[in-house]
């Protein structure tokens, strides 16, 4: 094996807080009510086949695709629907979801409830991408890119290698982990499938020196799998990145504004390949993930496997928090995590986590002034100058921003994390990006 | 109430304050050195100039500019110890008050306090001090190894002086006996020699250094390029002309080179903010130190270069900019 | 000593002959010939190059002023100078003036601290278009004043200030020009440019909550909760998806003092006076 690799420009290292790491995957149980989003990927909202008063069971497709940057979205538990109508979502905005009232937990026949470990893949590469389409499948990471369309390869470019993201860089989450050590044969057949479906080779599953348990599970059984290989990373955030984790496997950098396609790699979540594995396999949809609730509000943090649709709150109850010393509820890590306004806003396909902070450490701390120390431009992975930016941004100048190559920004809060002044950097770049998105 | 905000959720610990605390810090072990060989002359200097440059900041901060203080960021306390580092420990009181007050008052606060000084301020006061009160900044206390009261002590030569006075042209025997003066390299290392209150002891200095390197205050570029490239220019011209004043060794233990290296030339608000204008600048430090030092009636460059590269620090901040990610050819 | 010294200043002196020479002939050579008319009319403008003309500044704002004839003249105007600065430009380069009607911006949000109070707590960059993008605002409404004043620190002309005690940005007529750069900053487009109206009276709907009554309220006292009364009033008034609109020919003078008072949450602003006395709605000015 060769040495230990990370991605060369900047990088931080924050505290890990990976407390859930060592507790095994328990199922969080059915909630009473299940508000299913039709939108949760990049791309068209789903268009909704039921209505108010329909039964269904766990798995029935609720709303199809639209379009082909879309997504099918399936039923997570049985029951009837409640209603189908925009209600408040995580950010307090109105999303249409699908309101189902749970009875029992009956499931599609479809589905292969074995717990069996199907090795051989029957299928053509179109059979497979259509499976992974029928099942509702995003990237799980957290980007929500529908997995279908990455799965084929546009005319004229060239897959080389399928990597298997296994870094998981943020603060606190387990969840990836402790699918690779649950699921990790399930991870490297989807690895296969998906590999298929790409026509290549070869897949490198990416994890960080971090997670010794996985590292050891899926090295000793990728012995048995041709092609299916292990590389092991130095721990640096933001790794889980796709653009920094090509570089630091293959040393290709993805041309700024270009997919990495383009450089031949293509990148999935362990999530979405576990899934993928389950679609194939075992016909079973997306309509169940691994959530890490964690946070130093949580009295007993957990990784549950949630139903998609589970409102946040039933989550809270389960590790014991109290929502009166909650100060606040982060819908996946602390890095890029977005903070939420409604208590029971459902998970989705994307939520990696939930965190739960107190008062303490829910506060941004006070700004002063810059210092100029640099820190920022040491610490960001794409080689920008936060400082420089968030000043072109004070005076308004956003072709100046623009110069400074704000639209590269991938909003990992590295700089923002650093500042000694703490300044909101990630904040001025973000605002950059949004006006000049909003000119064009 | 539920609390929102943008990300990040989490903040690295570190904050101005703290930085400024370490720095003080990682000051502690060449202000102890300067007690144990100046006495208490040099704890008065030191404490002289600490208040003298916090009280000075309060006042402008609360009567002139009319602001909240912003003295307890320790700033003023950091500009304050460089500023005694860089005076005898003979130093009338009054007469590093008003360093104090050049230092904080004009270097630091007319441009806008800290974060938009362009010049180092320790550095601009002890510039002041050097060309307003030649006599008494360039009189130096012997030291005394333990010898607290030693108040009344007699002055030495700095070994930068002494190298600056050797007629070369003079004979053999003369020369020899000049060189003779010279402190030995242990001497030098440890301290034990003539100058100003932070710049005598290299291995003081090197310990603060160590500090700053573990806690990630400062990278090892700048102290690393700027004395690397006085030892090599020096090396050159030792080795070319065969000077024995450009030996390399006795050209970076002297004078206030380790003490610029590590605490000045890497004061984050007056030095290049990316990697490659940090060492374009320590570079340039290096090459403006040993021109001065051997072409200039001064015997000691180290602070006119710091404030000279000050002046381009825009510009190199200007050219020197990270390569953004995606921008290579594979 | 004294031929030390005129040896200095010769040398002196000839590099800054040198430079002289250097520099006027650089002068000459990028030298750019403009019509003198462009800085004539250039002072003539505001000088806020706020862009609300369409043109990139003020000075390209001139230079399309010299260039034009007549015809395409009456294309230009000014937002932000009005007709006055447009009656001084017409004369200058001997065309005729269009006048046109005084316009200025309101804010269709009524969205105060104390109309719509905070359910959460906003911690961080006070900036309207991030906390838009992270949550529909303190307050809950998703259409309504984020109250961190974007539109504030964009303006111009200084038109525009947070009232402390609402927390929601108040419009100084007489420093508006409405040139629309508020317009474009609110994240919720809560800005609209309308006529002054004779006597500066006017009557707006200040509510853009598209949701039900029941739940418009629920954030917001003052949201407009489509009971259609002010339709009853005035027939022009419009009411689509839940919220009323009130178009700009509807004369003010006739209708506002009326629609005013028949809305019973208050969304409808009139700026002239009431015959009740509504003393909040005056406040709003």
């Amino acid at each position: 094996m060769s040495a230990k690799n990370t991605f060369t420009i900047g990088g931080i290292h924050p505290d890990k807080h990976k407390i859930t790491s060592h507790c095994p995957t328990v199922d969080a149980g059915l909630p009473e009510i299940a508000y299913i989003p039709v939108k949760q990927h990049i791309g068209s909202p789903a268009k909704i086949l039921v209505k108010k008063g329909d039964k269904v069971k766990v798995g029935t497709l609720l709303a199809d695709a639209d379009g082909i940057v879309s997504a099918d979205v399936h039923s997570s538990v049985s029951g009837e629907v409640l209603k189908v109508e925009a209600i408040e979502g995580e950010f307090g905005y109105l999303e249409d979801m699908i309101t189902i009232k749970v009875e029992g937990d009956e499931w599609e026949e479809s589905i292969d409830r074995s717990p069996d470990i199907i090795r051989d893949i029957p299928f053509t590469p179109d059979e497979i991408i259509a499976k992974i389409r029928g099942a509702g499948i995003v990237g799980m990471g957290g980007a929500g890119y529908p997995t279908p369309v990455k799965t084929k390869v546009p005319e004229g470019k060239k897959a080389e290698c399928l990597i298997v993201n296994g870094i998981e860089c943020e603060p606190y989450l387990t969840a990836d982990d402790r699918l690779m050590v649950e699921k990790a044969e399930q991870i490297i057949i989807g690895a296969k499938i998906l590999n298929k479906a790409l026509g290549i080779q070869n897949a490198i599953i990416a994890i960080d020196e971090n997670k010794p348990d996985a590292i050891a599970v899926m090295k000793k059984l990728t012995r048995s799998y041709v092609g299916v290989n292990v590389r092991v990373l130095k721990t640096k955030y933001p790794q889980g990145a796709e653009k920094q984790l090509i570089e630091a496997i293959t040393g290709r950098e993805v041309p700024s504004g270009k997919l990495p396609i383009d450089v031949g790699c293509i990148v999935q979540n362990v999530g979405t390949v576990n899934a993928v594995y389950e679609a194939v396999m075992k016909n079973k949809p997306l309509f169940e993930r691994i959530v890490t609730v964690s946070g130093n509000a949580a009295e007993t943090p957990a990784n549950f496997r949630v139903r998609i649709g589970t409102p946040a709150s039933f989550l809270i109850s389960k590790v014991h928090g109290k929502p009166e010393e909650i100060g606040k509820i982060i819908f996946g890590g602390p890095m890029m995590g977005t903070s939420a306004v409604n208590i029971d806003a459902p998970i989705t396909k994307l939520t990696s986590g939930i965190l739960l902070l107190h008062d303490d450490k829910s506060y941004k701390p006070e700004e002063s002034v810059c210092i100029r120390c640099g820190k920022c431009v040491e610490v960001c992975p794409v080689g920008l100058m936060p400082f420089a930016i968030s000043c072109a941004m004070r005076e308004r100048d956003y072709a100046e921003a623009a110069k400074l190559h704000v639209l590269d920004c991938i909003e990992c809060g590295s700089c923002a994390y650093t500042c000694p002044a703490k300044i909101p950097l990630l904040d001025y770049c973000k605002l950059g990006k949004y006006e000049l998105k909003k000119q064009k | 109430m539920l609390k929102i905000s943008t990300a990040p959720h989490m903040n690295s610990p570190q904050t101005t304050r703290s930085i400024m605390r370490d720095v003080i810090i990682a000051l502690l072990p060449a202000a102890a050195a300067a007690v144990l060989f100046f006495g208490v002359g040099a704890l008065k200097v030191m404490v002289t100039a600490v208040a003298g440059c916090v009280v000075f900041e309060y006042l402008i901060c609360r009567y002139l500019l009319k602001i909240p203080a912003t003295t307890d960021n320790l700033s003023a306390v950091v500009t304050g110890l460089l500023l005694a580092f860089n005076l005898p420990s003979n130093m009338p009181a009054w007469i590093i008050l008003i360093g104090c007050f050049v230092a904080v008052g004009i270097a630091k606060m007319a441009f806008g306090g800290l974060g938009k000084n362009v010049f180092n301020p320790a550095l601009v006061g002890r510039v002041f001090l050097f060309i307003s009160f030649p006599v008494q900044m360039t009189s130096w206390p012997k030291p005394e190894f333990l010898n607290f009261l030693n108040l009344d002590a007699s002055t030495a030569a700095t070994p930068l002086g002494i190298l600056k006075h050797l007629d070369t042209g003079s004979s053999a025997a003369a020369l020899s006996g000049s060189v003779q003066e010279l402190p030995q390299y242990w001497q030098m290392l440890v301290g034990y020699t003539g100058g100003c209150l932070g710049e005598v002891s290299a291995l003081a200095l090197l310990a603060g250094f160590a500090y700053l390197l573990w806690r990630r205050i400062i990278g090892w570029h700048i102290p690393f390029f700027y004395i690397a490239t006085v030892f090599l220019f020096n090396a050159v011209i030792w080795l070319s002309t065969g000077d024995i004043r450009a030996e390399p060794v006795m050209q970076i233990l002297s004078g206030g080179l380790f003490l610029g290296a590590i605490f000045m030339a890497t004061d984050y608000v007056t030095t290049p903010m990316t990697r490659n204008g940090q060492i374009l600048f320590a570079v340039g430090c290096g090459l403006l130190t040993v021109i001065i030092r051997r072409y200039s009636v001064y015997p000691e460059g180290v602070s006119f270069a710091i404030l000279i590269m000050n002046a381009f620090v825009p510009l190199i901040d200007r050219f020197c900019v990270p390569r953004v990610f995606g921008t290579r050819r594979n | 000593m004294s031929t030390v010294i005129i040896f200095n200043i010769l040398i002196l002196a000839g590099i800054a002959l040198l430079a002289a020479i250097v520099l006027y002939f650089v002068s000459q050579k990028f030298a750019v010939e403009e019509n003198p008319k462009i800085d004539e009319i250039e002072k003539l403008l505001p000088g806020a190059n706020c862009g609300a003309c369409g043109k990139a500044g003020c000075r390209d704002f001139a230079k399309a002023c010299v260039k034009a004839d007549a015809e395409n003249f009456h294309h230009l105007f000014c937002t932000a100078g009005g007709n006055d600065v447009m009656r001084k430009i017409a004369e200058a380069l001997g065309f005729v003036a269009d006048e046109k009607e005084a316009t200025v911006a309101v804010l269709r949000c009524r969205g105060t601290c104390q109309n719509a109070p905070d359910k959460v707590e906003y911690s961080g960059f006070k900036s309207c278009r991030l906390a838009a993008r992270i949550s529909v605002g303190q307050s809950g409404c998703p259409t309504g004043c984020l109250r961190f004043g974007d539109c504030v620190k964009a303006c111009p002309f200084g038109a525009l200030h947070i009232d402390p005690e609402t927390g929601i940005p108040v419009v100084d007529e007489q420093k508006c020009t409405s040139c629309g750069i508020c317009v474009k900053t609110c994240p919720r487009q809560l800005f609209e440019i309308r006529p002054k109206g004779p006597d500066g009276k006017r009557v707006y709907v200040a509510c853009r909550n598209t949701q039900k009554g029941a739940q418009a309220r629920k954030n917001c006292k003052a949201a407009c909760i489509a009971c259609m009364k002010c339709t009853k009033v005035c027939d022009a008034v419009r009411v689509e998806n839940n919220l009323s609109y009130i178009p700009a020919e509807v004369s003010a003078e006739e209708f506002g003092p009326a629609l005013a008072e028949a809305c019973p949450t208050g969304a409808i602003i009139y700026t002239g006076a009431l015959k009740k006395k509504n003393a909040e709605t005056e406040n709003e000015r």
